[in-house]
């Protein structure tokens, strides 16, 4: 209701407000700051960085001999991190020893054990269970294989057998996550239906998690004249497939998705980031002024146009959730309320910019990014900005609300464009009932759910404590004109009555 | 004039004017037509309604709670957004005017104008008290709000309605088939002052360039 209002509102102020608001997000693009964030308006504010490069690295940084062939898949499991060299068919799994420090554990680009294919063959993405199992997608073979820990072949997941699918088609799968209980989920190219969802011991279950179907107006009623030849060389009306997804800590799976219309992401009608439960359903809070899908502006610039390209997702402990945007090389932080934390990045040579980003993972609140193009690991560390607001926010979701309030005073001392700051520490002054002052908060952010609640409280507090004078002011204005009312008929019976006729 | 001014009678016969809006208000069919067949409107009564319709909808930008409105101050050019509304009336009055006269209007221009004003009413005296209503209720009463902002306008709608054709003496029909009329030669004027505009620019810019030239040459 009140998007509506607020366009309505934008309507009225008429062209002049859109030129120059346009005008102004295009005058602020140009000598952006490297990280960045939008405010209420959707206007670009700098912001501080929070994160910075540590290192990048490269095969040969980790004393590896051969060069990484355009890497896809990357797994973060507590201080391993396994790569999917795609290229030379192999995986590299290294520990991180220290904060810089890195040691190759193992490559491996074979298997043991009781199966006839034993070379890896373009493997694209990798999971590994709590017990140390280890599934990859194995692409070249069409299979995902489950080995353990000491590379022993235990199970494989092929094609799925199922009515939509023909027999025929090779099987490629491209992701795939792993739940507690073993379960596969994967992405396959040329499946659309959904995630494929395998059971434990091998069996396909079914499709979870189909994108909605989106489709032009238009376009439909073209089909309906359509002749049947003509209907088979258009676009078919079919779900987008997912680009990536991700495991969070409490087995919900983010699926990303890129390449969607604009009218679509624009409209709502598709989305980016996707976060399903165990039925497939998309439970995504998207509670931000805009829909969670990067950048908001997608004029060309710089060889690229077009809206943000999510190719990849990880979710931290706290919820908030990062996605990599491989169109203009960028990273977006949204926390759980769907509000953008971060964005940060671009295309380049430098470091902390990438040429062709494919991967996002994460330890602890550490980033590693892989470029695929470039062969590198990017190590982004949060600055003291970014371990500010992850405080802030973890803080509070602990119930340490004074806590939260004091470490968002910090970040909103060092940015002071920073809207979630404001938010807050409203949040927090709401939890300590100052619903005075938290109400200021948010009127300056324009949060109106959270000034509501605010104001509700304060509200009922007012009126508790006025309420002798309420009643007071009630009772005296139905009684003064009603006293006034009846002295004025006295005075008239006493002006006119017979007894002072002379 | 300045006589007048002097004159207390004159402070009398505005305030009844004024207060005449009121009863147009709540007796539309009546209150129009005696609005200039019994001369009981005055200009500066109608000036004065459409100077607080103005007024209003400024104050509106900032002393609404900003759970209805937000305003993007950057934005704003006060100017431009009084003549959001002052334009649109200008031009309606104008082109309701150019042709009823032609059909058989009885409603000369100033009439018309007296009568558009006096037809606002609603406006001012529903949005301010809302105004200030608006700043004591949470998002869960916004609907209190909208309901009657939105019954502001539609009523603002009606009366001029109303009053168009107690001023032309027209019957209904007729009269909403000049009202639709009357927004089709608003979009004329548009149409005509764009031209108007564009053959001045580039009338002015052709002396412009010839002044240039002659001074190259000189």
């Amino acid at each position: 209701m009140k998007k509506i209002i607020k366009s309505i509102g934008a309507l009225a102020l008429g062209a002049t407000v859109f030129m120059t608001s346009s005008l102004s997000v295009m005058a602020s693009d140009t000598d952006n700051s490297y990280t960045y964030n939008y405010d209420y308006w959707g206007d670009v504010q700098d912001s501080p960085d929070a994160y910075t490069v540590t290192n990048v690295y490269t095969a040969s940084s980790f004393g590896l001999d051969l060069n990484f062939r355009s890497p896809q898949g990357m797994f973060v499991k507590d201080n391993m991190i396994y790569i999917c060299d795609t290229g030379n068919n192999r995986i590299v799994q290294i520990e991180r020893t220290g904060t810089e420090q890195f040691e190759v554990v193992r490559i491996f680009d074979t298997i043991k054990g009781d199966t006839d294919v034993k070379n890896l063959s373009n493997p694209t993405d990798i999971a590994v269970s709590d017990e140390g199992d280890i599934f990859i997608s194995d692409n070249g073979n069409a299979r995902i294989i489950k080995i353990d820990s000491d590379l022993n072949y235990l199970l494989q997941f092929d094609l799925p057998v199922d009515s939509t699918v023909s027999a025929e088609s090779t099987f490629q799968p491209s992701k795939i996550v792993i739940d507690t209980a073993g379960r596969v989920y994967c992405i396959a190219t040329s499946i659309n239906q959904g995630l494929c969802k395998y059971e434990p011991d091998g069996t396909f279950s079914g499709f979870v998690g189909a994108t909605p179907v989106t489709f032009d107006w238009m376009d439909y009623i073209w089909k309906k004249f359509a002749t049947q030849e003509q209907r088979v060389r258009m676009t078919s009306f079919v779900p987008t497939a997912y680009d990536n997804i991700y495991m969070d800590h409490e087995g919900f799976i983010y699926a990303c998705a890129g390449g969607m219309d604009e009218d679509d992401l624009d409209s709502g009608a598709a989305d980016a980031i996707r976060k399903l439960n165990l039925m497939g359903n998309d439970i995504l809070v998207q509670n931000g002024e805009y829909p969670a899908y990067g950048d908001l502006y997608w004029g060309k610039g710089g060889g690229y146009e077009g809206p943000s390209y999510f190719t990849d997702v990880t979710v931290f402990d706290n919820d908030i959730y990062v996605c990599l945007d491989k169109n203009r090389g960028r990273l977006f932080g949204y926390d759980d309320q769907g509000k953008t934390v971060f964005c940060f990045g671009g295309n380049g040579n430098m470091d902390g910019y990438f040429r062709q980003p494919a991967a996002l993972e994460h330890m602890g609140h550490d980033l590693f990014v892989l470029d695929s193009l470039d062969c590198s690991i990017t190590l982004f560390t949060p600055t003291e900005f970014g371990e500010l607001i992850y405080s802030a926010i973890e803080d509070f979701d602990e119930g340490n609300y004074e806590a939260s309030g004091d470490s968002w005073r910090k970040v909103m001392q060092l940015d002071g464009n920073y809207d979630l700051a404001y938010i807050g520490i409203g949040r927090s002054l709401l939890r300590q009932k100052e619903y005075r002052e938290a109400m200021d908060y948010f009127e300056l952010k324009y949060d109106d759910e959270n000034y509501s609640k605010a104001y509700k409280q304060y509200r009922k507090e007012w009126v508790e404590e006025h309420i002798v004078v309420i009643v007071i002011v009630i009772l005296a204005a139905f009684l003064i004109p009603l006293s006034i009312g009846r002295i004025k008929k006295i005075k008239y019976e006493i002006d006119t009555a017979d007894i002072f006729e002379t | 004039m300045i006589a007048a001014l002097k004159n207390k009678k004159t402070y009398q016969e505005y305030l009844k004017s004024l207060k005449f809006a009121l009863y147009c208000t709540t007796h539309p069919l009546d209150g129009f037509w005696d609005l200039t067949h019994e001369k009981r409107g005055t200009y500066a009564a109608a000036n004065t309604i459409l100077f607080l319709t103005l007024l209003i909808r400024v104050l509106k930008l900032r002393y609404t709670s900003f759970i209805f409105i937000t305003v993007y101050w950057e934005g704003i050019n006060i100017f431009m957004y009084i003549a959001s509304v002052a334009f649109p009336l200008a031009m309606f009055v104008v082109g309701n005017w150019g042709l009823t006269t032609l059909f058989d209007g009885k409603g000369r221009l100033g009439q018309v104008y007296m009568a558009s004003c006096y037809a606002l009413t609603p406006y001012p005296l529903i949005q301010f008290p809302l105004m200030i209503f608006s700043n004591f209720v949470t998002v869960d009463e916004a609907e209190f709000y909208s309901v009657l902002s939105a019954i502001s306008l539609v009523w603002a709608a009606l009366l001029m309605i109303a009053a168009m054709g107690q001023i032309h003496e027209f019957n209904m029909g007729k009269n909403l088939l000049f009202m639709v009329a009357s927004l089709f030669a608003m979009l004329v004027i548009v149409f005509i002052l764009l031209l108007f505009f564009s053959m001045i620019s580039q009338g002015v810019a052709y002396f412009i360039s010839l002044a240039k030239e002659i001074m190259f040459r000189l």
